[in-house]
């Protein structure tokens, strides 16, 4: 698998996600899985084998095992021996080569971003030649060059992972070089999985897809850690909090709700609205709230990390996701794990699986507000809610998309090519 | 001799708009005028009309012979007057050939049955006076909306003097017995019971058109002969459905309304009668008594009250509708509107919409796309209607003080009418003797008057009247209605004003 992310790094819903899928794969104890990470840190869980693409050589250098055989995170100096004799192409035109012939990076998303990704497929190259595996599976458009040329060098089967494309991200007004990379990567791709119908969707009407190639690969969430389930929700029984929480940015529709909060405080003043997250609108937003004249009602208490997360959700008593396109939406379901009512927008993918939720549309800020309202006034729906919704979530494992995943590497590695049909009638008991 | 008691709902609630909370407290209207009317013209032109005329020429072609009984609940009334008036012409024909039985039912098609007995009496009466009223028709039978029963509700069905009622003959109340007989009351032996023959019932008005059931297609002489082949002793079938099937669940290019015309002669010829609820109970006397502790419905396959009370949003909203302090001022209030709101805010249908239970089919849902938006909009319709009810009254008058003040103020209007009566009386007399004065006088009428108020005076000594009223009494006789209002509400606000004291 060629990743971007992975926890315990997590800079969005992605590192999530691929922790989930290959943790729901190797429960199944036949599948082993080699994760190809841009920089992983050495703390990743040991259930996989993580390769340091800035640690595999593109250039020979000749290095003595016994001066680099501590250098490696992830994979081992006997792996670093193995990927150097199967180098294919003289690369040492290349800048940023240190003295292991690797290629570094940065890791996240730097200003070169495309160059990254470039190295990253010329590593890529390597590793298709020295390993040994049976899927090449590519996550997230950054690693879909990766994935093609794994393709072209061992001929193996390629499946790529859609957790967003870049329509959700541009609200339509795509960057073409993205486009083009993302394109490119579906249509050498033998099965695209995206993370929901609705991504399906718009693969198959704006990349041009082969509707049976496609399917809908909805997420899921990992049960609560203990030490999460003992959180105490600190509440104020005068007081409702209603939670964002996520990149404030154009994807994610801050300003309706926003427009939804001006609606709800109009006619209630024991409510109050926590802006939790960061991003390039968060000034836009806190202006926004001051000239409605709700800035004292409105909280902005920044970027949450780790265990901040559920202690938010869980001192909430509304989690909203106003965006304006979701390919899928993990935060709604954490939401729910910890007992929060969420109301989502139609256009989240995560809606696709959830019924316990209230959906409007994002740009439907009468009835956000309403939602609002109504699930902060009646303790009725706020409770029927938050129980059934824990119970629904509780069903949705990664477990069960481990096995669905399986399922199309089945079909993959047995006859080479996927059949969308065919695999919604097999999976419909899982 | 077998006897089919063939019976139709007829009923459509008011459907709701959209009403966000912020229109709480600004907004009092909450119907969705346009989904009314287009809602009642459909079925009216698509089901009810045809259905009906089908049935005013059954009539005319068997004369006395068929026999049916329908229920309409009075918002469907309401709705039938405004938007399809021929309906309730051609029920009334109906009910002229004296071949039909009308039905009590609660007025709102509510579930009053289930949260507040003194309201489902009110409304009940009130129902069966709008019978009397448009059909001349007083019904004896009572059927609960959607047929909800339990020993409970029968005892005070049987309490408001109905001899009978109608339910449903569920498979898991009766077990082994059967629905073909008459049954009485576990609580109140005198009051008779009908049970629905479901399996009957469904096979036309869920299955009539479905290709793919073993029966179809259904003919008349199919059906009857099921009946005919019933065990001797089983006597009674009790076909139960909503008009709606003639015509909506089934089309009528299934041509259902042949299948029901058919009915009587095959009927006819294997010796089986038509009998309307009443008539079957006074025929037949009741078997056993039938115990139901549990509320019983012809809804879902439950058949219970779960598509109304399953889910706590459900139940939250019903007590809220059905509180015993809201219930009390709203029985004890004069505004009409608050009545009328009241009467379309309780029908079961708007519970029903909540419902979060797996469906088979598609549930019709309204304007609503789901439970919680169903629940929503409710619940900011409620919460408006609430407040107006709030406001009626200040918050810790009892509900008993306010039942005593309105008759102290239905006292006071008796006591006003014989007052006045003797006023004229009075006054009659004094004409009697003053007649000739009145022509002596230069100025003629003018003067009459005063003497008239002079003499009136002198009657409200004598019979010392409490000074409130006495402003009315020497007001002018014109203003009399005008001031007996006003003497209510301030009978009513320095009590009420005293108590917040």
């Amino acid at each position: 698998m060629f990743g971007w992310e992975f926890p315990p790094k997590i800079y969005g819903g992605l590192a999530v996600a691929s922790y989930g899928i290959t943790k729901g794969l190797s429960l199944q104890g036949d599948v082993e899985t080699t994760f190809c990470l841009p920089r992983p840190t050495g703390e990743e869980e040991h259930f996989l084998k993580i390769i340091n693409m800035s640690q595999v050589p593109v250039v020979w250098r000749d290095v003595q095992y016994e001066r680099i055989k501590d250098r490696f995170v992830g994979h081992t100096a006997e792996d670093y021996y193995r990927f150097r004799d199967h180098l294919y192409a003289d690369f040492n035109y290349l800048q940023g080569l240190d003295d292991l012939g690797c290629l570094g990076f940065a890791g996240g998303y730097p200003g070169n971003l495309h160059e990254e990704i470039n190295n990253f497929s010329i590593i890529a190259g390597v590793l298709a030649r020295s390993e040994q595996f049976d899927i090449i599976h590519a996550h997230d458009w950054l690693t879909y060059p990766a994935g093609v040329h794994a393709k072209m060098v061992s001929g193996k089967p390629l499946c790529i992972h859609v957790h967003a494309t870049d329509f959700d991200r541009s609200r339509g007004k795509v960057n073409p070089t993205v486009y083009g990379i993302e394109k490119n990567g579906m249509d050498h791709a033998d099965c695209i999985m995206c993370v929901s119908e609705l991504t399906r969707q718009t693969v198959i009407r704006e990349y041009h897809q082969d509707p049976r190639k496609c399917v809908a690969m909805h997420n899921a969430v990992y049960p609560l850690a203990d030490d999460i389930k003992a959180i105490e929700p600190h509440k104020n029984p005068k007081e409702k909090v209603v939670t964002y929480l996520g990149r404030i940015t154009m994807q994610k529709g801050p300003e309706y709700f926003i427009e939804a909060a001006k609606r709800v405080l109009d006619r209630s003043h024991n409510i109050r609205f926590c802006f939790a997250g960061s991003g390039d609108m968060m000034n836009a937003m806190i202006d926004l709230a001051a000239a409605y004249g709700i800035a004292d009602r409105c909280h902005f208490p920044g970027f949450q990390r780790g265990k901040q997360v559920y202690e938010c959700y869980k001192n909430s008593d509304v989690f909203v996701m106003p965006s304006v396109s979701e390919p899928f939406g993990i935060a709604p379901l954490e939401a729910m794990q910890c007992g929060c009512p969420s109301i989502i927008s139609k256009q989240s993918g995560c809606g696709e699986i959830l019924t316990n939720v209230i959906k409007v549309d994002y740009w439907d800020i009468d009835a956000m507000a309403d939602a609002i309202y109504s699930i902060c006034t009646n303790n009725a729906l706020h409770d029927y809610l938050a129980e059934e919704g824990m119970r629904e979530v509780d069903k949705i494992t990664w477990q069960r998309v481990g096995l669905r995943i399986r399922e199309c590497y089945n079909q993959l590695t047995t006859r080479g090519w996927f059949d969308n049909e065919e695999y919604l009638t097999r999976v419909r008991d899982i | 001799m077998k006897t089919i008691c063939l019976y139709f709902e007829i009923h459509q609630p008011y459907h709701l708009k959209r009403y966000r909370f912020f229109e709480i407290g600004t907004d009092h209207y909450y119907y969705d005028d346009y989904e009314n009317e287009r809602a009642v013209t459909e079925i009216a032109q698509r089901s009810y009309i045809p259905a009906l005329k089908t049935m005013l020429e059954m009539t005319q072609q068997y004369g006395q012979y068929f026999r049916v009984a329908f229920s309409v609940s009075g918002v469907m009334l309401e709705l039938l007057e405004q938007y399809a008036p021929e309906v309730v012409d051609l029920l009334q024909q109906l009910s002229e050939t004296g071949c039909v039985e009308f039905l009590a039912e609660p007025y709102s098609h509510g579930l009053a049955s289930l949260g507040n007995p003194e309201s489902f009496a009110a409304e009940t009466k009130r129902q069966a006076r709008k019978m009397k009223e448009l059909f001349n028709y007083t019904p004896k039978v009572l059927r609960n909306s959607s047929l909800i029963y339990s020993d409970e509700i029968g005892m005070m069905v049987a309490d408001m003097g109905f001899r009978g009622m109608i339910a449903e003959g569920a498979k898991h109340i009766l077990g082994w017995k059967s629905p073909h007989y008459v049954y009485q009351c576990a609580m109140a032996p005198k009051l008779s019971l009908l049970l629905r023959d479901y399996k009957l019932s469904d096979d036309i008005s869920l299955r009539f058109n479905d290709a793919s059931w073993s029966e179809y297609p259904l003919m008349a002489d199919k059906y009857i002969n099921w009946i005919a082949t019933l065990p001797k002793g089983e006597d009674v079938i009790n076909i139960f459905m909503e008009l709606l099937a003639l015509g909506i669940y089934q089309p009528l290019e299934s041509n259902i309304l042949e299948f029901l015309r058919a009915l009587p002669s095959m009927a006819c010829q294997k010796d089986i009668i038509f009998a309307t609820p009443s008539e079957v109970i006074a025929k037949n006397k009741p078997v056993a008594p039938m115990e139901m502790q549990y509320p019983v419905s012809w809804n879902d396959e439950e058949r219970d009250t779960s598509c109304w009370l399953g889910n706590g949003m459900q139940r939250e909203a019903f007590n809220k509708l059905y509180d015993e302090k809201i219930v009390g001022r709203i029985l004890a209030c004069q505004d009409r509107r608050i009545k009328q709101d009241w009467d379309r805010l309780q029908a079961s249908n708007n519970l029903r919409y909540m419902t979060t239970k797996p469906m088979q089919v598609n549930m019709y849902r309204s304007i609503y796309d789901s439970p919680y938006d169903a629940f929503t909009n409710y619940m900011n319709i409620l919460g408006d209607f609430l407040k107006r009810v709030r406001d009626l009254f200040s918050e810790d008058v009892e509900n008993d003080e306010l039942n005593s003040l309105y008759t102290q103020i239905t006292n006071l209007d008796k006591e006003l009418a014989v007052k006045e009566n003797e006023i004229s009386r009075l006054r009659a007399r004094l004409e009697k003797y003053e007649p000739k004065k009145e022509d002596e006088d230069s100025g003629g009428k003018e003067k009459a008057p005063t003497k008239v108020q002079a003499r009136k005076t002198e009657v409200k000594a004598v019979k010392k009247v409490s000074t409130k009223k006495s402003a009315v009494k020497s007001a002018p006789k014109k203003d009399v209605e005008t001031k007996k209002a006003e003497t209510k509400k301030t009978a009513v606000k320095k009590a009420t004003a005293k108590k917040a004291k």
